[in-house]
């Protein structure tokens, strides 16, 4: 039932939210930060839950739609809980950032904000595919919404361009979720969409490679990978900053999460004759995007390929499928949702100040915004891989385990540390050091970090030091659930291979 | 065969809207009154839907050669009497500024509401022909019906022309198929042609006789490429015309070439395979991609119509192949959201307009969330419906589609669907995103939530039934699939 409260208190908080704003403009906000308050409170009591039936925390399993054999299937484990908790803080922080920059409408906004982290909240506990599917794309108008309200001057287009992408992917895979329910027909006689039903479900090799391939694209465009990401820096540089701390934080992660939970579990043999490929895709995209992200002059388009850059040691990580890889997938999609997050809400408290993002523009703006600047700093090192935070863990075992399966990638993968560092350092330079220029903007509002701001960048890093020096906390979480899909995929490629 | 009472009862539903159309004659011959005309048209639609939903657990019987009373006829009577009634109460604010009178458009409407009940009964080429020019005739008039108005609907007489004349042709189409197949078979009856039939038809009788047949149908649903009618005639009727045209006088005929299709088996002919795949194929493809360069909103919903009548043909198609009536339930449950969803899209732009002066520009809607945000927000889940989004009642149809289309391993026109929604996606938003601009400074139309408590009303009802629907549709797919076994 809780997670049921969880994603109807986010539902039911929009809608109060939207009507709220007729008593005061100033109520949404509030109302928006308690449903999440409350969510994550929620979640932390999973979080001393005992594992009772395998390695499931909490589960909840009622008939929905009986003709197509869909129930309403939610169940969270370790791996689910880690993500929730992700959403429900970043959902917060995101409130936070747009506590005093969404001034219009603001009623619809936090409403939109709010059914969108509702609807990912459902795609990390939906274990039917359909609903799954429903979650997927029940965050797709909403967060439509914010881009194309909220966003800046080309907002019409980029929002556009998301929602093309994601919602026409998508539609590939409920086609390949259809015919795989079909496949379970034909062979046990009753229709179901349910995650463990259609495990069990077995076909011939070619048709399992398409099935997944309409998975893998769905999961990729929205993680993103090359060559499916030409929607992100688009919908990152027009998105409100809420917005993007939402996308760059939580909704990538819903792809890989997907990848996690359904490719490959549901198609083992495919993803293990496709793995060389998507690992290949994966080392294109860290290496492709770090180059491309070097050569941006706008600072959002700048943090958006670098995102799709670190996405790529995800995707890596999946690939290789082995425990500390997987580990470490996760761990960057934490480490990265908190560091992509925080770059974001800088750069757009930047341009909040001083109304630009051209980087060609600013110049020496330690002396000014010291504060502000050391936080750039930080979050700045913590995304290229520093010894001792978050970033550094996840994509360092990441590669470890990739190491084991395929080495020229990893080989190759590598290298994008190094990328990472110039482009990261190169961005601080830009900014922070040199000469003070300000010919081009008005530097009138041009203050430093205020406390409700030095609040939430202090709260997200502490989160990175504490993924970098106790990062076990998190490993043991997320072990018992990658244990039990590791043996679950082995088991039946074994089969396979012996067959 | 002699007539007894009890042979009647059967035919409740359409003698209760036939004697409403009598009944309103003499009314209107007596004294006319406009709102007494619109509480007796109600009152009788209202009698139809209640007889029929009652008689439809145990109804089923063959009566006269012409007409089935079946669940499925009874169930889409229902749906017509019931869609019929939200058109009247659309129709009352928009007709009330009329200077002509009035009280004979809905003599009109119910007449045609008749035509439609006898095409969705029917499974014999004379009561299709029938129900079909009962249906159009009334049509004729009823988009032609504010012909004096100044402003208003642009150009009334010229649609009707329009409609009037390409329908006769493509309805002689359908008697010469149809004469053709008598030739050679001499039943008009739709079983004589199955497979099992004592006398079938030859491959190349079949070709000519059915094609012509298929030809005629297509272009009362205007699919490609029969469709070249349907944005002119859309935009010259009176809107709560062009809703009716577009939701209970497709659905009437498209239950028609669903019966047709399903009990003739006609599918066996791979001629009719063939032209029926190119024809879904045409009808999404020219639907999405002309309503892209469309400014006026009934456009839009034409060109979109012809589109959703292209995805409805893949499930006509997937029947043939498949074992289950997941296709029949798939074309039942998305003729349901369809007419929910256009309904809800037309009757927004309706009680805006009146008779007089037609708002019809995507940019007279710019705004709207900020001044009427009720009204914007029912107009933003039609749309959201129409496009598939989920939470609404499009989601599940499309749903519905997606897996008739997996069943019957029809990949090609699976990715002809998947690429045409997303275009679709282009010209649904962008209507979204224009109720979300800032609103102009001079609105284009007041808001009129006060004069039309009951088209407003109607609105909200049809908004939740989409939402309703969208989430939890479990009891009507139950019901859709009772009824879809007696097809």
């Amino acid at each position: 039932m809780i997670l049921v409260a969880l994603i109807g208190i986010l539902f039911l908080g929009g809608v109060l939210a939207w009507l709220s704003e007729r008593l005061d403009s100033k109520l949404p906000r509030v109302i928006a930060l308690a449903a999440l308050v409350l969510d994550l409170l929620l979640m932390l009591t999973l979080l001393g839950g005992d594992s009772a039936d395998g390695s499931w925390i909490v589960a909840l399993n009622v008939q929905w739609l009986p003709r197509f054999g869909i129930s309403f299937h939610l169940a969270a484990d370790g791996l689910s809980v880690l993500l929730l908790l992700l959403t429900a803080f970043l959902g917060i922080i995101a409130v936070g950032s747009a506590w005093i920059e969404i001034t219009e409408r603001s009623g619809f906004f936090y409403f939109n904000l709010l059914w969108t982290l509702a609807g990912v909240l459902g795609v990390f506990t939906a274990l039917d595919l359909f609903l799954f599917f429903f979650f997927w794309e029940v965050m797709l108008i909403p967060m439509y919404f914010i881009i194309a309200i909220w966003g800046h001057e080309n907002k019409n287009y980029a929002a556009m361009k998301f929602f093309l992408f994601t919602q026409v992917t998508g539609m590939l895979m409920l086609v390949a979720i259809l015919t795989l329910a079909y496949f379970h027909y034909i062979q046990f006689g009753f229709f179901s969409f349910d995650y463990f039903d259609l495990l069990r479900v077995t076909t011939s090799s070619a048709v399992e490679m398409w099935i997944m391939l309409g998975f893998f694209v769905a999961f990729t465009t929205k993680l993103p990978i090359v060559p499916f990401h030409s929607w992100l820096p688009d919908a990152h540089s027009q998105a409100p900053t809420a917005g993007s701390v939402i996308l760059a934080g939580v909704l990538l992660k819903t792809g890989a999460y997907g990848l996690i939970r359904f490719a490959v579990p549901l198609f083992p043999v495919a993803s293990l004759n496709f793995a060389p490929i998507a690992m290949a895709l994966a080392a294109l995209s860290i290496l492709y995007c770090a180059k491309v992200a070097f050569a941006q002059t706008d600072l959002k388009r700048l943090i958006a390929y670098t995102s799709v850059s670190h996405m790529g040691f995800v995707l890596l990580g999946i690939y290789a499928w082995n425990e500390i890889a997987l580990q470490g997938a996760v761990m960057t999609m934490l480490a990265h949702g908190l560091s992509a997050a925080a770059l974001f809400m800088l750069a757009g408290s930047l341009q909040h100040r001083i109304h630009t993002r051209d980087m060609r523009d600013m110049g020496g703006f330690w002396a000014k915004v010291p504060r502000m600047s050391a936080v750039a700093l930080f979050f700045s090192i913590a995304a290229l891989g520093m010894p001792g935070l978050g970033n550094f863990i996840g994509e360092f075992l990441a590669l470890l385990g990739a190491f084991q399966s395929n080495l020229p990638m990893t080989v190759l993968a590598t290298f994008g540390l190094i990328f990472a560092s110039v482009y990261s350092l190169w961005v601080i330079q830009k900014i922070f050091h040199g000469e003070y220029s300000n010919s081009k903007f008005n530097d009138s509002h041009l203050s430093d970090l205020s406390r409700r701001e030095l609040a939430y960048f202090g709260a997200m890093i502490l989160g990175l030091v504490w993924m970098g020096m106790y990062p076990q906390s998190f490993l043991d979480l997320t072990a018992i659930a990658l244990q039990g899909l590791l043996a679950g995929t082995q088991e039946l490629v074994s089969t396979v291979v012996q067959n | 065969m002699t007539m007894t009472l009890a042979d009647l009862v059967p035919l409740l539903p359409l003698l209760i809207v036939s004697s409403t159309a009598v009944l309103l004659m003499l009314q209107i011959g007596i004294r006319r009154s406009h709102k007494v005309t619109v509480v007796i048209a109600l009152s009788g639609l209202l009698l139809a839907t209640v007889v029929a939903v009652l008689m439809m657990p145990t109804m089923n019987q063959q009566l006269t050669p012409l007409l089935i009373i079946d669940q499925y006829s009874l169930f889409f009577t229902a749906v017509c009497c019931a869609a019929a009634m939200v058109i009247v109460i659309l129709s009352y604010p928009y007709l009330s500024r009329l200077d002509d009178d009035k009280d004979e458009y809905y003599l009109l409407l119910v007449i045609a509401t008749v035509g439609a009940i006898v095409m969705v009964s029917s499974n014999h080429f004379v009561s299709t022909i029938l129900g079909l020019e009962t249906l159009s005739m009334s049509l004729y008039g009823m988009v032609a019906y504010p012909l004096h108005s100044k402003e208003s609907a642009k150009y009334p007489l010229e649609a009707a022309v329009k409609y009037l004349v390409l329908s006769a042709v493509s309805s002689s189409f359908m008697l010469f198929g149809m004469a053709l197949i008598y030739a050679q078979t001499g039943t008009l009856a739709f079983s004589s042609l199955d497979s099992d039939a004592a006398v079938s038809l030859s491959d190349s009788y079949a070709i000519v006789g059915v094609l012509l047949l298929i030809s005629g149908m297509a272009f009362k649903l205007s699919l490609a490429p029969f469709h070249m009618w349907t944005p002119d005639v859309y935009e010259g009727s009176p809107l709560p015309a062009t809703a009716y045209l577009a939701t209970i006088g497709k659905t009437a005929m498209f239950v028609v070439l669903l019966r047709f299709v399903i009990v003739t088996e006609a599918l066996r002919y791979e001629a009719v395979m063939i032209v029926f795949s190119l024809i879904a194929v045409l009808s999404i493809l020219a639907g999405n991609v002309l309503a892209l360069l469309q400014n006026s909103l009934k456009r839009i919903l034409a060109y979109s119509s012809i589109a959703h009548m292209g995805y409805l043909i893949i499930a006509v198609i997937a029947s043939y192949f498949a074992t289950s009536t997941i296709s029949i339930e798939a074309v039942t449950f998305y003729l349901l959201a369809y007419m929910i969803m256009s309904l809800g899209a037309f009757g927004v732009a309706s009680v805006v307009s009146s008779s007089e002066k037609e708002f019809d520009l995507v940019s007279d809607y710019q705004g709207l969330f900020w001044r009427d945000p009720w009204l914007a927000l029912i107009f933003t889940g039609m749309l959201l419906s129409l496009a598939g989004i989920p939470l609404t009642i499009g989601f599940i149809g499309k749903f519905y589609l997606f897996f008739a289309g997996v069943e019957s391993a029809l990949w090609v026109l699976l990715l002809v669907l998947v690429v045409g929604s997303g275009i679709g996606l282009f010209y649904y938003l962008r209507i979204v995103y224009h109720l979300l601009l800032p609103a102009p400074t001079r609105p284009q139309f007041p808001s009129a939530a006060n004069e039309n408590l009951g088209a407003y009303g109607v609105l909200t009802i049809l908004f939740l039934l989409l939402l309703l629907l969208g989430v939890y549709p479990a009891r009507l797919m139950t019901l859709i699939e009772t009824v879809a076994a007696f097809i």
